[in-house]
């Protein structure tokens, strides 16, 4: 028997799903709420109680990231790791990352100002999609379609100007059908998938009320997916696909703390107790 | 318990654990359970959503 332990900050199904699971399979679980856990340069593993393994779910992303920094630091084993937490936390590091291993991905251009982004527009042109480097669920992405909107876009960063205002992630828009793909990996192997559609307008996000639907995972699929994970570095993970109707299948997201709770009510496999089995034994390793 | 921001009752389930957010169904307030003593539940208010929520 082993103890495992998941770290919330806001205690969602998921989470549940994932103790209850754990228990089921006979081990032990804590729940370990990282907005009241301290950590200094001094402490060391015996001062907490946090199992064999650790499962990052925090919903917030820097804490988490941070949090699992303290982990490591501790020696406990987590998953997802700091270095994959990192990247896929930033859309321009994962991107690189997933072209760099010629992983299908959307043509995306970078820009570290204002007035280089506008430039670099006028070379390229539109329609474009504008990401935030850090951010979910959709928030801020949105489609360019003119010179005025994209104006209109940079004006309102150069008045915020937080840091990551400053970089500018370009996408070329895809042509496909009003869906994306969602591949959960799990030790790169795809356990499930589905259909993210649209509920009308540009976006695909089960959170802005995306309809999901069961996917049949495909050989393509499954290679793809697999690819992404092992350049991420491994572990628990989303991988987004679009259907593009020029190049077929494309990379676009590679999650880190991928929520589950819709998928695992039609997937065949249960999706939890895949992620219990893998993280037990991932420390027997 | 009451709603400590409208009074409304609100229904928090036996099987509710640390953590969990109860939202009050008359005026929509969000709070987190910080602490569960059998029936004995104290509540704090929940964080709103960051911009780096989110997987």
């Amino acid at each position: 028997m082993s103890k495992i332990c998941i770290v919330f900050d806001r205690l969602r199904s998921e989470e549940k799903m994932l103790q209850k699971e754990a228990s089921e399979i006979g081990h032990d679980t804590v729940m370990l709420d990282a907005k009241i856990t301290q950590v200094n340069t001094d402490s060391k593993e015996e001062d907490y109680d946090l199992g064999d393994v650790v499962l990052e779910r925090c919903v917030s992303y820097f804490r988490g990231l941070h949090f699992t920094a303290s982990l490591e630091f501790l020696d406990i084993p987590v998953l997802n790791k700091f270095d994959v937490a990192s990247i896929c936390g930033n859309k321009m590091f994962m991107t690189l990352l997933l072209k760099k291993n010629n992983i299908p991905t959307p043509k995306t251009h970078f820009s570290f100002s204002s007035q280089s982004a506008a430039e670099n527009i006028e070379k390229v042109g539109y329609p474009l999609v504008i990401k935030p480097v850090i951010g979910s669920w959709g928030r801020g992405v949105m489609p360019i379609k003119d010179k005025d909107t994209m104006d209109a876009i940079s004006e309102i960063r150069d008045i915020t100007d937080s840091p990551h205002d400053r970089i500018y992630y370009l996408q070329e828009l895809i042509k496909r059908p009003p869906r994306d793909i969602r591949v959960i990996t799990i030790g790169d192997n795809p356990v499930a998938a589905m259909y993210r559609k649209s509920s009308g307008g540009f976006k695909t996000n089960i959170a802005l009320g995306a309809d999901p639907e069961l996917c049949e995972i495909t050989p393509e699929m499954e290679d793809m997916a697999s690819k992404a994970s092992k350049a991420m570095g491994g572990g628990i993970l989303g991988i987004d696909m679009m259907e593009d109707d020029k190049q077929g299948l494309v990379v676009h997201e590679v999650n880190n703390t991928v929520e589950f709770k819709g998928l695992a009510r039609v997937a065949q496999k249960n999706i939890p107790k895949e992620m219990v089995e893998f993280a037990i034994n991932y420390v027997r390793k | 318990m009451n709603c400590p921001e409208c009074d409304a009752i609100l229904n928090i389930p036996d099987d509710a654990s640390v953590g969990e957010i109860v939202s009050c169904p008359d005026c929509g307030a969000d709070f987190e359970i910080s602490k569960k003593d059998g029936s004995n539940v104290e509540l704090k208010q929940a964080e709103s959503v960051g911009e780096d929520w989110g997987e």
